[in-house]
Parts: C-alpha cells; structure tokens; sequence
C-alpha cells in the first residue's frame, strides 16, 4: 500500500478518535514520543560509540506498539519482536532501565546479558522481545493456554512482522490457536520489508491478514500509522479474545523510517519511498488531528512532547552513569533455583 | 551414590512405561499446574503406550492430544511454563525435535539468561530416542548430546524403571527447561519402583555395580549392556564397576573420577554417535584433570557408528555398541595393562 491509498486526515472528529479520551490520548501521545526519542537517543549513542552490538529501530512505527496496546490491561501478556523498543514502552517498561540494557549495564533490564534485543519487563506482562523471527508467535500459543487452565481473563497480544508471516512457526500457531479458542491477538506489522525483501515479493497474497481465512479466524488490515485506527482493531481484537472468540489476526501497514539495523543502506528501496511515508508520520499525523479536532492545542502538545523528551534525557544519564556488570557474575542466571 | 529404592515402601515390579506414567500421573495428582500435551497422547495413549490411560484420569483438559506441530509446540510448552503451568511434552520420536530446535535451543535454554534472571522455563520434553526397533534413519536417532551441549538445558537419560519415574519427577518440579530421553527398547524392560513419588536428584550419576579393575561408564540402554557384559567379564576374573550416568547436563563427574580413581581403567559407552559425543566430553574431562596420571590404559569410548542408523536388522545392530562390543573392549583394556 503506498500513502497515497491511504486515507486522509478527517476534518471532523471519526468514532475510532472518538471512543479515545483525553487522558488515554495524552498518554498515547506521550508514549509515542517516548519511543520515538528514546529511539533517537539510542540512535545517536550507537553513532557516538556509546552503544556497542546492533539495534533494531521502530521509528515510523509507533502507532501501532501503542494502538495495539492501549486496549490492554496491566495484567495483559505482550511478545515482542527484535523491532521491540515501541512495544516494551508502549506496554509500560520504563525506558531508563532500557536504555541501561543498551549501554550494557547491571542496571538494564536484563543486567546486560541481552541488549536491544531481549528486553522483558515480566512485571508489566511483557514476556520479551524475540531476535528470531516469528520465535513469539509458538510461545503466545502456549501463553493463551496457560490463561486458559488458569482461568484467567488475560489476554496476549504477540507482536510480529510481516517477514515472520512466512515461517512455519506462523502457520502452526495460528492454527492451534483457532483449534484451541485461545485469547490471542496475532498483531502483525506489515512495514513493508523483511530485511530488504519486498513484502510482495515474499507472498503470493496481497496481505498477511489474507490468511486468516486459512484459519478460520477474523483478519483485518489497518492503517498502521494511524493511531485511533489501531486502538479500534486491537479494541475489536483483544475484546472478542478476552471474552472467549478466540485469536484474530491484525495487520497494521506501516514503514519503518530507518534501515532494517545499522548495516543497512537503503540499497532496495528509494529516497521518494522513504519521504513519503515520512509524510505519514504517526506522531504528527496524531497531533494534527487532535489539533484539528480541538482535543488539544498545540502548547500542550508540545508540553506532552517536552515533557517525554526530559524522561528520556534522564533515562540517558541513568543508563550513563550505571555501573558495569561484574564479569564473575557471568553464569549467575544461566540456571534457576 | 548408594541406591536409594531399598529405603523406600512399597515397592513393586513395573515397566519402564509404566513408571514414567505413574510419575505423570502423581504429578498431575499433586500439582494443577502440571499437564501433558503431544501428538497422539490422548485416546490413542502414546506411541509408544506410556500416556496409556491418562487421559480418561484427567481428562482432555489436561492430557492434551495435539496436531503435528512440533515447533510450535514446544513454543508453547515455553509460554505455558513462563506463565505458571509446568508443561509436559511428548515429542512422538526423538528424532522430530529436530523440527522443535528453534524454541527448545534459541527460546527455552536462553530465556532465563537473556531476561537477567527474571523470568524461567519450568518445562519438560519427553523423546523417546534410540535404536533397535526396526525404523530405520529418521525414527531411532540418539541426540541427546546435541542438548547437553547447550547451557541452560537439563538433559537426562534414566535407564531403570525406578530412574524413569523419579528423573521425571525431579524433572517436572526442577524450574529449568528438562529434555527426558526415554530409550523405546527399555519401555518394556521391567525393576523394583516405589509406589510413593520420589525424586532422583538430576546431576546425580548411579555406581549400578561395583568393580575394582576397569570403569565403564554407560548412558541409557548401554547401562543394561554394560551390567550384562559386567557378568561376563566377572566370570573371567576381571571386575568391572559400572556408572549409570543418569544425567548428561549437569553430568556428576565427581562419581566418574572416583571411581577412575579406584579402577584405573576406563571404558565410556554409549548409542549416540561416537564422533563429538558425550564420551569425548568425558575422556576429555578426565585427561585434563590430574586423573590422567592415575590411568594404567587409553581410554575406551564405544559409540554410534558414523552412520545413520540403518534399517537391515544385522546393520542396526552393528551400528550401536551391543554387550559383546563392550565385553571385548574391556576385556582387552584390563589384558593390555
């Protein structure tokens, strides 16, 4: 889908913004612009030699971690990806501790045994960001069973990309999933490229969510970069999940603005592609409409944005100031018990 | 390690099959958390018979038969155990957790270590592997040493009845991943088991017999050869003293080098291919440790042939180390030194 079949900005205010009231709009807002300048940041510190490895950046994206999430309770499960930093915010990790686990310290979520890649927040139901593609997707399966004998009313959304959509692993847990009635959203972002395979190149439908029929579950494609749009197909998802309907299949269209990681250089797509989906920025895309809609003006948007900014510079001097992991302590948590 | 089943009441006869489904059983009399899940447990009772009756005691809900999914499958053994259950997997033949690497090797062994510690993976996988049943390359391979090769894996290998019921045990309540390698000629092979539950520490080898001139340590079905060939050899005078390891990862090498202490001689016998094996890890433990100077001889491994296991009933045979094999090989090792 290029921009341009996407459709424009509303003039007046449609029911998927609507059904969002201030205070979620705010804290959507607010953590769109925590993912993205925490993005930003880590970006720059790679440039800088402040971060070592490789990362994995979402920029683009963020109204689909955060639409896909607003529906969720605390106590909700997400899986993530190795394009994770948006989900693990949007969930509620505080972006100090992972900022931390980038510059590799004691202080990061994973002590600095994971990185960029592995972030988990167990506390706020996120169960890890995944570096193998579609490796999540098996692990929700047996997530929505355990809510199942537990007879929890949890739901878990697992997040993917639309190059995990060809891995086996898709296949079969879509089907156990439908077999088994689990409370399963299969959130799928469809941004376009896997690595720098051409999404419709790598599939012989036009979308993921096409295959959903195969499974006999609900497939929707959504505008992925439109924030209220989201929040209305995940609303839709996680409701029939929790309420015993089973799995469904959202598909978010979306760019990501970055390459694929910091090897990549754009060889396999253009500079016009890249600009217009720029155009299509979630975050100002949000705004202006809400500015449009009066929901907000535009000083306390900037105060929203400001204010994210500040918790991320603060996020960076933590993570700067942490101390080392100690190399004695290497194997501590290779085993439990 | 003195043999603890003479300690406990109620001791009776039952097969190898039988103990692992008691062990099920009790676990899942003892603890909601526990289920069962695999393809053909249910109605059918396992390929292999060892579910059995299970499911008509506990129900579909926790005796789960599955479709064939193996990858996505022990995903979810994953999802189950990171959220609460304490998931059991049958994995129909050993050889189809080739089809179940990704979540086993990539998910359950580095979460725990990826997470800092926060989270864990209380599950088992159940293979039965091995050779001698007729079905030929793809059905009767030995890979439990590509599993011990990975940290944050259990792996063990019960060889009696009475370990198969309580490695399982101690499996089930350990909060690591643990691989059970079940061998299918030993399901019907019959020894004294306790009817309470009882745990046999993982990490904890076995002296299955004592001898004073030659070590042979076996794994699985070569503990059976191996005793068998102890009696051959003891009627030529020569006393073999024979380890069960039980446990590959962690493995006891404490009790190994003990008794290679005492025996100076060491024969190391097992079905997975000899080549980059378990027995390469113990010879080689034992060479770079001061043990080596105790040694009277080489040592001695007997392994799997750089073969696939072949169909042709004279060929399987030939492929896998039998009692004679090991007789011949310590017999000669006691002669020569």
């Amino acid at each position: 889908m290029s921009p341009d079949e996407l459709h424009a900005t509303p003039a007046v205010e449609r029911p998927e913004l609507a059904a969002l009231d201030a205070a979620t709009l705010r804290g959507a807002l607010y953590r769109m612009h925590l993912i993205r300048k925490f993005e930003e940041v880590a970006e720059a510190s790679y440039a800088r030699g402040l971060v070592h490895g490789t990362m994995h950046l979402s920029i683009g994206q963020e109204a689909s971690a955060v639409g896909a999430t607003l529906p969720l309770a605390s106590d909700d499960y997400i899986l993530s990806t190795h394009r994770g930093h948006g989900h693990c915010i949007a969930k509620g990790a505080d972006p100090a501790r992972m900022l931390a686990e980038f510059f590799g310290k004691e202080t990061g979520y994973c002590h600095g045994r994971g990185g960029s890649m592995h972030i988990a927040d167990i506390e706020t139901g996120n169960l890890g960001a995944n570096g193998i593609v579609a490796g999540g997707l098996p692990i929700a399966v047996g997530v929505g069973m355990s809510i199942r004998m537990q007879k929890q009313s949890r739901v878990c959304v697992v997040f993917f990309g639309d190059g995990a959509a060809n891995e086996g692993a898709f296949h079969e847990s879509l089907n156990l999933a439908s077999i088994w009635k689990l409370p399963i959203v299969f959130l799928c972002e469809n941004n376009k490229y896997g690595m720098s395979m051409d999404v419709a190149h790598a599939m012989a439908v036009p979308n993921v969510a096409d295959r959903a029929s195969a499974y006999a579950m609900p497939g929707i494609v959504v505008d992925g970069n439109d924030l209220p749009a989201v929040a209305s197909a995940a609303r839709e998802a996680v409701s029939r999940a929790r309420d015993g309907g089973g799995p469904s299949l959202v598909e978010c269209k979306t760019y990501r603005l970055r390459g694929h990681s910091k090897s990549d250089r754009n060889l396999y797509r253009t500079k016009e592609e890249i600009e217009a989906w720029r155009a299509r920025d979630p975050i100002r895309r949000l705004e202006s409409e809400l500015l449009d809609c009066g929901r907000f003006d535009a000083q306390a948007m900037k105060s929203i944005e400001r204010e994210a900014n500040a918790e991320i510079e603060r996020a960076l001097e933590f993570a700067k100031s942490s101390p080392a992991p100690d190399p004695a302590a290497l194997t501590r948590d290779v085993y439990a018990g | 390690m003195p043999d603890d089943r003479s300690t406990i009441a109620g001791v009776r006869e039952l097969s190898y099959a039988e103990a692992i489904r008691e062990a099920l059983a009790q676990a899942m009399e003892a603890d909601p958390r526990v289920f069962l899940f695999g393809e053909d447990v249910g109605v059918y009772g396992g390929a292999f018979g060892v579910s059995g009756d299970l499911v008509h005691r506990f129900g579909t809900e926790r005796v789960i038969d599955t479709p064939i999914s193996e990858l996505s499958l022990a995903g979810a053994a994953v999802g189950a155990a990171l959220t609460g259950m304490r998931p059991v997997l049958e994995i129909q033949f050993a050889d189809f957790v080739t089809l179940a690497m990704e979540q086993i090797v990539n998910q359950a062994a580095k979460i725990r270590f990826m997470f800092g510690g926060k989270a864990s993976v209380p599950m088992v996988v159940r293979l039965p592997g091995g050779s001698g049943t007729g079905a030929a390359a793809q059905h009767s391979q030995s890979l439990e040493a590509w599993f011990a090769h990975v940290p944050g894996l259990k792996v063990v290998q019960p060889a009696t009845p009475h370990d198969a019921k309580g490695l399982l045990l101690a499996a089930i309540d350990d909060p690591n991943p643990v691989l059970v390698f079940e061998h299918k000629l030993l399901y019907k092979t019959k020894g004294p088991v306790p009817s309470e539950p009882y745990r046999v520490p993982i990490g904890s080898a076995r002296v299955a017999r004592e001898g004073s001139d030659c070590t042979i340590v076996a794994s699985s079905i070569m503990t059976l050869r191996a005793l068998a060939a102890a009696e051959r050899l003891a009627q030529e005078d020569v006393q073999a003293e024979v380890i069960d390891l039980r446990s590959l990862r962690p493995i006891d090498f404490a009790t190994i080098a003990a008794s290679v202490q005492k025996t100076r001689r060491l024969v190391i016998v097992y079905e997975g291919v000899k080549t980059m094996g378990i027995g390469a890890e113990i010879a080689a433990r034992v060479a770079e440790s001061e043990l080596v100077h105790a040694l009277l001889a080489p040592i001695v491994r007997l392994g799997g042939a750089d073969s696939p296991i072949p169909y042709n009933p004279v060929l399987e045979k030939a492929t896998v180390p039998q009692e004679q094999d090991i007789f011949a090989a310590a017999h000669a090792l006691v002669d020569r030194s």
